[in-house]
């Protein structure tokens, strides 16, 4: 076992956590506010579907992630108005938006390229190409930290350095400023944010928007930088195992990081078959290693890995008259 | 906020609800290009004008009776169960494992053995979901949705490490023996009278609507379906009058998971005759449009489950005919989960407005 081996391992251990990571962050800030969403799945796959279109027509990614950005907004906005404005079963919601968003992408795909529901191949700037880290190339030769350096931090998508760059912001969000803390009271306790004078609506109603634009960015990265183009159903379960990320992680951002890595890690050594088995020395079945993210959730869920309590408020809609 | 009548709250929120849903859609297939009516004809056409389609719209509505009883069952206990894919792709392996290894003498007996087999595997699989939030109160909601992923996984090593045959390329178990083979619509007397083309259509259609009396009676005419409803009602109160919760979890979940793997004797059994990936394809799911739209009553399941297999059938008529794809279909289904599950309040709160404009009416014209 050489690092010839591990770095392009961890390389893709990386380029698998970004989708996964901000999926992941986007579920925190709903889930914090006190707004499940099992439906990161869908809004990744609207933003997957509407970067592969806008990206292919103006052969820009950056305008692609933008549109993933509307397009996950707009599930967003129907995910807030039903759970927050009429009070809906979030859960359900979610579940709805699910479905809505795996057959609408196919049918505007489909009606837009005709080809079976794919977007066109991209290439060039429709995507989010590799970027080399200042230095990279110079320091390849030190043993091991720069070959790291030059193997598995630099060549990522810019999309990846923001994917980390927005883990420290939502920390630094989330804990050192006010829409922070009052975005966690909210989840933990509406009541007492409202007698404050807060507007629980507000507040839901903005963390779900965030949701929106990371679940969009995590779509984009998805069909403009991890892959060239958008396909059906290309999500595939990301958008849950985020979520199982998040309970991992218990609602917090740097263990979601963390979370996320190892999902990734699993994914990546799924590619991979003929590496776990050096290392344990028996054939380990790759339907185990996608499962693996799935069963380490439920054992958190079950509590032998520490207890996961999601916020307190969480799935119950907010009645302001008492 | 005022009462709907009774009728009203049965019939018209539905209703409503599905219209809305429609409307939607015909405005989607609007968008992209197409004539809304020319689908439905195509839709009508192609699943109910004929003996053959409806073998097909009766073949499905068979799986979404299973799948959608399994649901009603699991949110009458306030549970939301979304495990009924994984749970009813274990109970294909459960009528598989009973249909290879154990050498039945007549249908009528492998029958019964594969749907002990089916509920057994499916309730097994909800067990651990149902254990974990009876005992450590993890949400059943996210506990399912990771089993089912897990049981994607499971079967995919079943199938093609384990139970696919030596030489054999694609992940699928042996076909069964043909003493196995279930009859079809158009192979039962009588039936066969309308019937005269092979349809998938079989007897598991008439063990689906005993399964909806079965979960009637339970529900509203033994003392366990009254304190499963209790419990869903209210847990404080269910707990307060001596109802174990631990209990009426596991039992509810258990019947649900068992009702969602028994969906697997009408396509494991009853059709493929053979176990193959992915066989439950998304009636798991579909289960939740059917005991939402269903009201939660076997007898609505039922209906709501016909104009699910009519949606099925009718949506992959549209493939074949038109331009449009047939992912239709799960817009529709989103759709319908949208409004009849989370947007109920929504058009109860528009049928109360149209109610009470209705009402001050009257009260002008007196």
């Amino acid at each position: 076992m050489d690092v010839g081996v591990i770095f392009p391992i961890l390389n893709t251990t990386i380029a698998f956590a970004t989708p996964l990571l901000l999926a992941c962050i986007a579920g925190l800030y709903s889930e914090r506010s006190g707004v499940f969403d099992i439906g990161l799945e869908g809004k990744m796959l609207v933003g997957a579907m509407c970067a592969g279109a806008v990206a292919f027509y103006t052969g820009s990614a950056w305008l692609g992630a933008l549109a993933a950005i509307a397009g996950s907004l707009v599930f967003a906005l129907i995910h807030g108005v039903t759970s927050i404005t009429f009070r809906g079963n979030q859960l359900i919601a979610g579940v709805a938006l699910n479905f809505l968003a795996s057959g609408m992408t196919v049918l505007v795909a489909q009606y837009l390229f005709g080809q079976g529901g794919r977007t066109p191949p991209l290439e060039g700037a429709a995507r989010f190409n590799p970027i080399t880290l200042p230095f990279a190339d110079a320091l390849k030769e030190v043993p091991v930290i720069g070959a790291f350096y030059h193997d598995v931090i630099s060549g990522q998508r810019i999309l990846v350095y923001a994917a980390f760059a927005i883990v420290a912001l939502t920390w630094w969000v989330l804990y050192r400023t006010r829409f922070g803390l009052r975005l966690r009271a909210v989840g933990e306790n509406p009541a007492a944010v409202d007698t404050a004078g807060v507007s629980v609506k507000g507040l839901r109603f903005s963390a779900v928007m965030i949701t929106g634009v990371l679940c969009g960015l995590a779509g984009a990265y998805m069909a403009t930088a991890l892959q060239a183009g958008f396909g059906k159903e290309m999500t595939a379960g990301r958008g849950y195992i985020a979520l199982a990320a998040l309970i991992f992680a218990k609602w917090r951002p740097i263990q979601a990081m963390y979370a996320c890595l190892l999902f990734g890690f699993f994914q990546a050594l799924a590619l991979r078959p003929d590496v776990v088995e050096s290392v344990v020395q028996f054939k380990v079945p790759v339907p185990f290693l996608d499962a693996l993210p799935y069963i380490l959730t439920v054992l958190v869920l079950a509590g032998f890995v520490g207890k996961a309590i999601p916020p307190r408020a969480g799935g119950e809609p907010y009645v302001k008259e008492r | 906020m005022d009462r709907l009548p009774r009728w009203a709250d049965l019939a018209l929120v539905p209703f409503v609800s599905l219209a809305l849903a429609a409307v939607l859609s015909a405005l989607v297939i609007i968008a992209i290009g197409q004539n809304p009516w020319e689908a439905i004809t195509v839709m009508v056409e192609g699943s109910l004008m004929n003996a053959y389609g409806w073998g097909y719209t009766l073949y499905y509505a068979t799986s979404f009776i299973f799948t959608g009883l399994a649901v009603t069952v699991a949110f009458h206990a306030g549970l939301f169960n979304i495990g009924g894919e994984g749970q009813a792709q274990l109970g294909g392996l459960g009528v598989a494992l009973a249909c290879l290894y154990i050498p039945w003498p007549h249908w009528s007996l492998a029958l019964i053995g594969a749907a002990v087999g089916a509920a057994v595997f499916g309730a097994a699989w909800a067990a651990i979901p149902a254990y974990l939030q009876a005992k450590r109160g993890s949400h059943i909601v996210i506990t399912t949705i990771m089993f089912n992923y897990i049981a994607g996984s499971l079967m995919i090593f079943m199938l093609v490490d384990i139970l696919r045959p030596p030489g054999k390329m694609d992940p699928a178990t042996a076909s069964f023996p043909p003493e196995m083979h279930l009859p079809s619509f158009n192979e039962i007397p009588g039936l066969n009278a309308i019937f005269d083309t092979g349809v998938p259509a079989n007897v598991t259609f008439f063990i689906a609507l005993i399964m909806a009396v079965v979960v009637w009676a339970l529900l509203w005419r033994t003392r366990l379906g009254y304190q499963i409803r209790a419990f869903g009602k209210s847990e404080p109160a269910a707990r307060y009058a001596g109802i174990n919760p631990v209990r009426i979890v596991m039992i509810a979940m258990l019947i649900s998971g068992g009702l969602a793997g028994l969906m697997a004797i009408n396509n494991v059994m009853g059709e493929a005759e053979r176990l193959l990936g992915n066989s439950a394809s998304g009636a798991g799911f579909i289960g939740i449009a059917v005991a939402l739209m269903g009201r939660n009553h076997p007898l609505g399941v039922v209906l709501a489950a016909i104009l699910f297999g009519f949606l099925f059938q009718g949506g992959a008529e549209l493939g074949l005919w038109t331009k449009i794809p047939i992912e239709l279909r799960t817009v529709v289904q989103g759709l319908v989960i949208l409004f009849t599950g989370a947007l109920d309040m929504m058009v109860r709160m528009l049928l109360v407005r149209i109610f009470a404009l209705f009402r001050s009416n009257r009260m002008e014209a007196v």
